[in-house]
């Protein structure tokens, strides 16, 4: 007898959704968190005695409505400070653009482009729609020639046919083109074509100019069909999704441990029967479900010792590069963002004035160096959720692009300057912001590795790029959640559809080991 | 860059000024882009020596690598399908190595050293692939292709050749058996193993004392009718004991392009060197499921009628293609025209019956013949001698 049916390593949104929907069918679960909160990368942390922050992802914009639901969330604690903020992309001379949902305001757009928009959303958003159909599944495999990924590509196909020829063919072009042609040949405004851009590069280590960026565009807006049409602000930070979810799985059975790091997962021939942890401690399951990125579950946890070398090679190769940094700022007051007034700074800022200053941006990233301008993604969460810092007091949060993992001088001698440097780069806008700082944080990318143990500090546990998503996510023998070991399954964001706090790649994997059933 | 498909052929052997000297026809080949004689003087009598008195070929080309480390035993039991636990210390084993499709990529030797010390000897050029295999194992892996020159001495008389040479006592080395030798204040290596099928030695020294082996192996081998023999002289040999040769009989399984064109161990009939007991090792997966699947092809040794090589043929049942020739030879000594085939399964039966379409010019003419074929049930030339311990003196 085991002591669990199954254990899911990691207790990030992904694992403890895939935790939640087990327990839902009657498995006896244990989630193992190293953290020593639930949430992974829906966290807060006080970064500075008095001020919190979501100190991973700072945004919610694809959660899956139907976990919400599933796992009664709202009920479990999760409420929104705000929701579907409006973007505002800075400039310099405050004539600020407002993005909100299908609507422009401000920085002279011009009517053309106003209707470019629209009809431009219209298009995402049939994009999008028909990513969804193969994003809330399970990623079909080409060759298999099973029913239901018939099905799913039968329901892809159609959504291609549904499109309209235009539409079809205009995707056809778009999804391997990059996303700085695109806005181009979309859109007059240079502050309308930069703010649209830097949504398709946040995240990845990849610039406007490069291929790939219109799928990583249409993977952001996904979450427009998940009900968001803009950013939202979870109260009391990300770190209480990870608790409303933690209490909720918690209620329907399972046992979430927190400060428990699995350092192996142990088995005989080819079938998973465990997980060692770092206490030493051994715990038995009939299932190990891994959360942890796919680089680290089989280079670290299984060690490629323990599989056949083609799939070792395959899974060494996953790319998992990242250039985004997070900064933290505590303030001792609101800072004063010329030309925006409060409600304007309840939004989300971005710092992205022309394509070619992230491209610039973007160049550092290349050779491994930090950009000089770094282009920027800010909250001010203590305007939407004052819990957050002393009264009066306030949190700066913002996602930085471009700083590199492991800069050729090291972050040692690089943290102070660069974190002064993002801070001149937001005092150009909010002038007397530096005096205002009273503690500061710079997470890198290899702090984001170490942290919340993603390979590379990549957030989505592996590049989104089109070799590496749907049936080639994370690598081929490893696809729909299973991998060579039996026993042994995947639910994190390296597997389909990918990362974002979406939720979606721990349902799908639950979906699919319950439809295994016994086989499982 | 794969040195063994272009035609140039830049790299000279530690034996070749020997085998210059000796090379009278001057019919060279391309082996990994070392220079190697196909034939020294007649291709025939080159193949007597081996079978009559002893024949020596130079198998430096043939890459070598050097694996040690702590988990030494346990990287060659992932890498390769036979179980390497259970070749002893100073003993040798043939064996094949798949990908994780369960499709060989090459097969090779490998000679245990020490209890983590091996040796691996490969067709192909391993590097790439030994590396990949090597993630999360402590091991070492060095190319010591061009820290060792090699000889093989086969035939009848090699044994009392090399005793001659002052390897004493060299009759109680067992087949696949090991062991060192002085030899000019150095190690000299001697492995009863070869590719001919036949009583037979390698030996393996420095390159610095290869032509002193060289010459005093000839000097030792003057009365017993010693003489070199290049490619073609081995490529009969090793069809006459029913040894199969990467790139010729498989297509190495990484380098396949078209699918489908590869083939696994069980279609190799090299059944015998997989261990499905083994918890795991490359293409386990898939060969358990080729197991209970059932294979696509089956290796047949085949008889033909006639004597014409039934070289790149077609066998034929009745009307239906169900095979191809990867090997063919007239072979002597057996005085059998002896082919390798590939036959769909369920075809390829022992004394299974069928049809060779050989063609073959005479004067620009092309002929056809229909040469009946029957699947013989083993090698046919297996000589007592080749396994006999204590080796008998002639």
């Amino acid at each position: 007898m085991t002591d669990f049916d199954a254990i899911i390593i990691g207790g990030g949104h992904n694992g403890l959704v895939c935790a939640g929907y087990l327990a839902k069918a009657g498995k006896k679960v244990l989630v193992l968190e190293a953290r020593s909160v639930p949430g992974g990368c829906a966290a807060t942390n006080e970064f500075v005695p008095g001020f919190k922050v979501s100190n991973c992802a700072q945004w919610l914009y694809q959660l899956s409505p139907a976990i919400i639901k599933d796992f009664k969330l709202k009920s479990h604690g999760l409420s929104f400070a705000a929701e579907n903020l409006a973007t505002i992309a800075l400039d310099a001379s405050e004539n600020h653009l407002r993005i909100s949902g299908d609507s422009l305001e401000g920085a002279g757009i011009s009517s053309e482009d106003h209707e470019n928009f629209r009809v431009f959303r219209r298009k995402m958003r049939k994009y999008a729609k028909l990513m969804q159909s193969a994003y809330e599944a399970r990623p079909p495999k080409l060759v298999e020639h099973d029913w239901r990924d018939k099905f799913t590509m039968a329901k892809l196909g159609l959504g291609m046919k549904g499109l309209g020829k235009d539409d079809m063919s205009d995707l056809m072009r778009l999804i391997l083109i990059n996303i700085f042609d695109v806005m181009n040949e979309t859109f007059a405004s240079e502050q309308l074509r930069a703010a649209l851009a830097l949504d398709a590069v946040i995240g990845t280590p990849m610039g406007p100019r490069s291929p790939n960026t219109v799928f990583t565009y249409l993977h952001r807006f996904f979450g427009e069909t998940q009900g968001f049409t803009g950013v939202s602000q979870v109260a009391g930070g990300l770190g209480a999704l990870g608790d409303a979810l933690s209490q909720s799985v918690t209620a329907l059975g399972v046992e979430v441990r927190c400060n428990q790091s699995v350092t192996s997962i142990n088995k005989t021939h080819d079938k998973a029967t465990g997980v060692t942890l770092a206490s030493g401690e051994n715990l038995s399951a009939s299932m190990i479900v891994s959360s942890a990125d796919p680089v680290t579950t089989f280079r670290t946890l299984l060690g490629y010792s323990n599989v056949e070398t083609g799939f070792a090679r395959r899974i060494e190769h996953i790319r998992t590069k990242s250039g985004t940094a997070k900064i933290h700022l505590a303030l001792t007051a609101l800072p004063n963002f010329k030309g925006l007034d409060e409600a304007a700074l309840k939004q989300r800022l971005i710092i992205a004035p022309t394509m070619n200053d992230i491209e610039r941006a973007f160049n550092a990233l290349k050779y491994d160096e930090c950009s000089d301008h770094p282009a920027l993604d800010i909250s001010i969460p203590t305007l939407n959720d004052p819990s957050l810092a002393p009264p009066g007091q306030h949190v700066l949060s913002a996602i930085v692009q471009y700083a590199p993992h492991s800069p050729k001088a090291g972050w040692d001698s690089l943290r102070e300057t660069f974190l002064d440097r993002v801070i001149g780069e937001i005092e150009r806008y909010a002038p007397g912001i530096s005096d205002l700082v009273c503690g500061k944080e710079l997470l890198t990318p290899s702090d984001l590795e170490a942290d919340f143990g993603m390979t590379g500090g990549n957030w989505h546990h592996g590049e989104l790029t089109m070799d590496q998503v749907l049936m080639t996510r994370p690598a081929h023998g490893a696809t729909q959640y299973r991998t060579p070991i039996n026993g042994l399954y995947l639910c994190g964001a390296g597997s389909h559809p990918g990362g974002g706090l979406m939720g979606l790649a721990g349902k799908n994997a639950a979906q699919e080991i319950i439809r295994l059933g016994d086989a499982a | 860059m794969n040195t063994a498909n272009r035609a140039t052929m830049m790299l000279e052997t530690p034996f070749h000024s020997r085998v210059k000297e000796l090379c009278q026809i001057n019919d060279w080949g391309n082996w990994m882009g070392f220079t190697t004689p196909n034939a020294f003087f007649d291709v025939e009598l080159e193949y007597f020596a081996v079978r009559s008195t002893t024949g020596v070929f130079d198998l430096s080309p043939m890459n070598k690598y050097r694996i040690t480390g702590p988990d030494a035993e346990a990287y060659l039991n992932k890498m390769v399908t036979r179980n390497v636990s259970k070749i002893g210390l100073n003993r040798v084993g043939y064996t094949v190595w798949c990908n994780d499709a369960g499709q060989v990529m090459d097969d090779g030797t490998i000679f245990r050293l020490g209890p983590n010390d091996f040796r691996l000897c490969s067709y192909q050029r391993a590097t790439d692939w030994l590396l990949w295999c090597a993630m999360g194992f402590d091991v070492s892996i060095s190319d010591e292709t061009d820290h060792l020159a090699a000889l093989a001495v086969q035939g009848p008389t090699s044994c009392t050749t090399l005793t001659q040479m002052g390897l004493h006592d060299l009759n109680t080395l067992k087949p696949f058996g090991m062991r060192e030798y002085d030899f000019e204040g150095e190690k000299l290596m001697i492995s009863r193993t070869g590719f001919t099928g036949d009583l037979g030695y390698e030996v393996w020294v420095s390159p610095e004392r290869a032509e002193p082996l060289w010459d005093q192996l000839f000097e030792a081998g003057r009365d017993y009718l010693i003489k070199p023999f290049g490619s073609y002289a081995l490529d009969i040999a090793r069809i006459e004991t029913g040894f199969i040769q990467a790139g010729v009989d498989f297509v190495p399984a990484e380098e396949m392009v078209r699918p489908g064109r590869t083939r696994s161990p069980f279609e190799l009939g090299l059944d015998w060197l997989v261990d499905l007991e083994k918890p795991l090792f490359n293409g386990r997966k898939s060969l358990i499921a080729e197991k209970e699947k059932g294979s696509r092809y089956r290796f047949a040794i085949l008889n033909i009628d006639g004597n014409k090589p039934a070289d790149h043929s077609f066998i034929l049942k009745g009307d239906q293609q169900i095979g191809t020739v990867t090997s063919a030879a007239w072979c002597p000594t057996a005085k059998s025209n002896i082919a390798f085939a590939q036959l769909e399964m369920p075809e390829g039966g022992v004394g299974q019956e069928y049809v060779a379409e050989i063609y073959y010019q005479r004067e620009l003419h092309w002929t056809r013949v229909l040469a009946p074929c029957r699947v013989l049930d083993g090698p046919i030339f297996n000589p007592k001698r080749r396994r006999q311990t204590p080796a008998i003196p002639h």
